[in-house]
């Protein structure tokens, strides 16, 4: 009666949730493979085979700027995500606990919230007769209106302020973690302010660097909304471009190639990620999830 | 701490540090500047939403006038319709699924445990666009028909995960002794679930089937590829109109979304750490 077993419920239990996730996200990703190897043969036709020609095509000029584009765009939203997030969770980390659960919460609340919402904030805000450019131009900061709506720019900042929230929580859980007495023997021993930072503090901190760093890259690759509504249509991010695929040029084979071709690279970003932290990435994933 | 789980109790003293007060203070209004970055915007849209101006983005008197208007609308007030219907059924979907599955996995071996753990991962970190272009794939290809049916059952997959995932944080941080108690005491399993486990884990329910309406209510990237001719949902009305520029009547539906989706994660957070403090309480008072 006492052992565990006794209390659990049925195992059986995890089956509808399984066969749910088999029916609706393995088959349905089984048929991205599928469509990656068809060939459109003709206006809503496909041939399936194993067709090689929807992945020689990503090699075209045209859709490796795409990519360049695209990572090197998430790669700056989540060094800006990293910059703002590094020195608030630092902040975060050293208050008293009372605070820390309200100022935590704080946090929360917007991640929760819409991204669609929270991009058109920034549409509004940037626009060239909006409130942030008159506000500017009050200040004689900027001569005339703002210019930054349908950049990349504008794709960027919305970017970092989408994602920022879920750099912050692993930041924040791995400098909470951290062993402060470290810090202090370092300064004890009078090493400088930057090089404990450099030598002590920032490799303690590492995995919460580089947890951040693949929450917010990866959705960030793929994200469709924020170039959709910032970049003006003009940006030619994958999500948009991909997007199109499937919503105006009607190519479903090379959309189902372009997106396997991310998650290819996705998947291969995620294998380094836990090769480098080992039993601590199922640690920092689930505490920042 | 958590983005989706519940926020972290684990207090840790703190220790005494050499206060370097210059690098405090810049710290401290870093800290400060990032909450006005993450707040501002948000205040802004919910203002303008008030704004008796021609021009959307042009600030004038505040007032009503455009909340009647956008409301009187009838594609709009369908559009709520659609939304609040299909994001209830997905929640509805997505608590039964999660919360079963985070009850069975307590007994499972490691092995299974790890396959299941796979799914839930993948259903969260998998990006959303991906998702949506397999699942127009999949109902095109076997015949389902797009729209509001698709839109529900798509949109329960991520939430699964989600409701899972709560569920599994708050067994994992519950007190087994209770339940085990309630065996000694000769309880028939389903009375033991009924009267011990299920009021210790509702609260975790209701917040992970609240979070999947949010979720479900706020998504657009899903909704885009697997919705059809006339099931539009609200953020999808929201996100077509705004390519055609910034409009009075989107600033409300975004503030009236907010509204929603504030009030749900706000109980939803509430409920877990009322939880978590009762957890805390009975676990002193068990011993």
């Amino acid at each position: 009666m006492r052992d565990g077993h006794a209390v659990a419920e049925p195992r059986a239990l995890i089956v509808p949730a399984w066969g749910y996730y088999g029916a609706f996200l393995l088959v349905p990703l089984g048929f991205i493979v599928v469509y990656a190897f068809a060939r459109t043969t003709g206006f809503f036709e496909v041939t399936f085979g194993l067709s090689g020609a929807n992945f020689q095509r990503l090699w075209d000029p045209i859709y490796l700027k795409v990519y360049r584009a695209t990572f090197s765009m998430a790669l700056a939203g989540t060094l800006g995500c990293l910059a703002i997030g590094y020195p608030f969770a630092y902040w975060l980390g050293s208050r008293s606990h009372r605070r820390k659960t309200l100022l935590l919460l704080l946090i929360v609340v917007p991640f929760w919230t819409s991204i669609l919402i929270r991009t058109y904030a920034w549409a509004l805000l940037l626009a060239g007769d909006g409130p942030l450019s008159s506000l500017l131009q009050r200040l004689h900061l900027i001569g005339s209106e703002l210019a930054l709506l349908n950049t990349s720019k504008a794709v960027w900042i919305g970017l970092v302020y989408d994602y920022l929230p879920l750099m912050l929580f692993p930041l924040y859980v791995s400098i909470e973690r951290m062993d402060r007495s470290l810090v202090e023997a370092a300064r004890d021993l009078g090493l400088g302010k930057w090089r404990t930072f450099s030598r002590v503090t920032l490799p303690l901190t590492l995995p919460g660097v580089l947890t951040g760093g693949l929450l917010t890259f990866v959705p960030m690759t793929g994200e469709y909304v924020v170039p959709s509504i910032l970049g003006g249509g003009k940006s030619a991010l994958f999500g948009p471009i991909v997007g199109s695929q499937f919503l105006n040029a009607i190519d479903y084979p090379f959309g189902a190639a372009m997106a396997l071709s991310l998650v290819a690279v996705l998947l291969v970003m995620i294998v380094v990620y836990v090769r480098v932290l080992g039993r601590r990435a199922e640690a920092n994933l689930g505490a920042a999830l | 701490m958590s983005a989706i789980g519940a926020t972290d109790a684990a207090a840790r003293p703190d220790v005494p540090r050499r206060s370097d007060t210059l690098t405090d203070r810049i710290l401290a209004t870093w800290g400060a500047l990032v909450y006005v970055f993450l707040y501002a915007p948000i205040v802004i849209v919910v203002l303008y939403a008030f704004n008796e101006s021609r021009d959307v983005q042009v600030w004038d008197h505040l007032g009503l006038s455009y909340w009647s208007q956008t409301w009187r609308d009838p594609t709009i007030r369908s559009a709520l319709v659609l939304s609040l219907w299909t994001a209830a059924a997905n929640a509805v979907i997505a608590t039964i699924l999660g919360t079963a599955a985070a009850l069975g996995l307590r007994n499972v071996g490691r092995r299974t445990r790890l396959g299941f753990d796979a799914f839930m991962y993948t259903a969260l970190i998998v990006p959303e666009i991906v998702i949506a272009i397999a699942s127009l794939l999949f109902f095109t290809t076997v015949g389902l028909p797009l729209g509001p049916i698709a839109i529900v059952l798509t949109h329960a997959v991520f939430n699964t995960s989600v409701v899972a995932l709560i569920c599994r944080t708050r067994l994992a941080g519950m007190d087994r002794t209770l339940e085990e108690a309630g065996a000694d005491l000769g309880a028939a399993r389903g009375e033991r679930f009924r009267r011990v486990t299920l009021p210790l884990l509702s609260p975790a329910v209701l917040a992970g089937g609240l979070l999947a309406f949010t979720f479900s209510f706020d998504d657009v990237v899903l909704s885009t590829f697997v919705s059809a001719p006339g099931s539009t949902t609200l953020p999808l009305r929201v996100f077509s109109e705004l390519r055609f520029g910034l409009s009075p009547k989107a600033n409300v539906v975004a503030t009236s979304m907010l509204g929603v989706t504030l009030t749900a994660i706000l109980v939803a957070q509430h409920l877990l750490r009322r939880a978590e403090r009762r957890a805390a309480s009975t676990g002193v008072a068990g011993g």
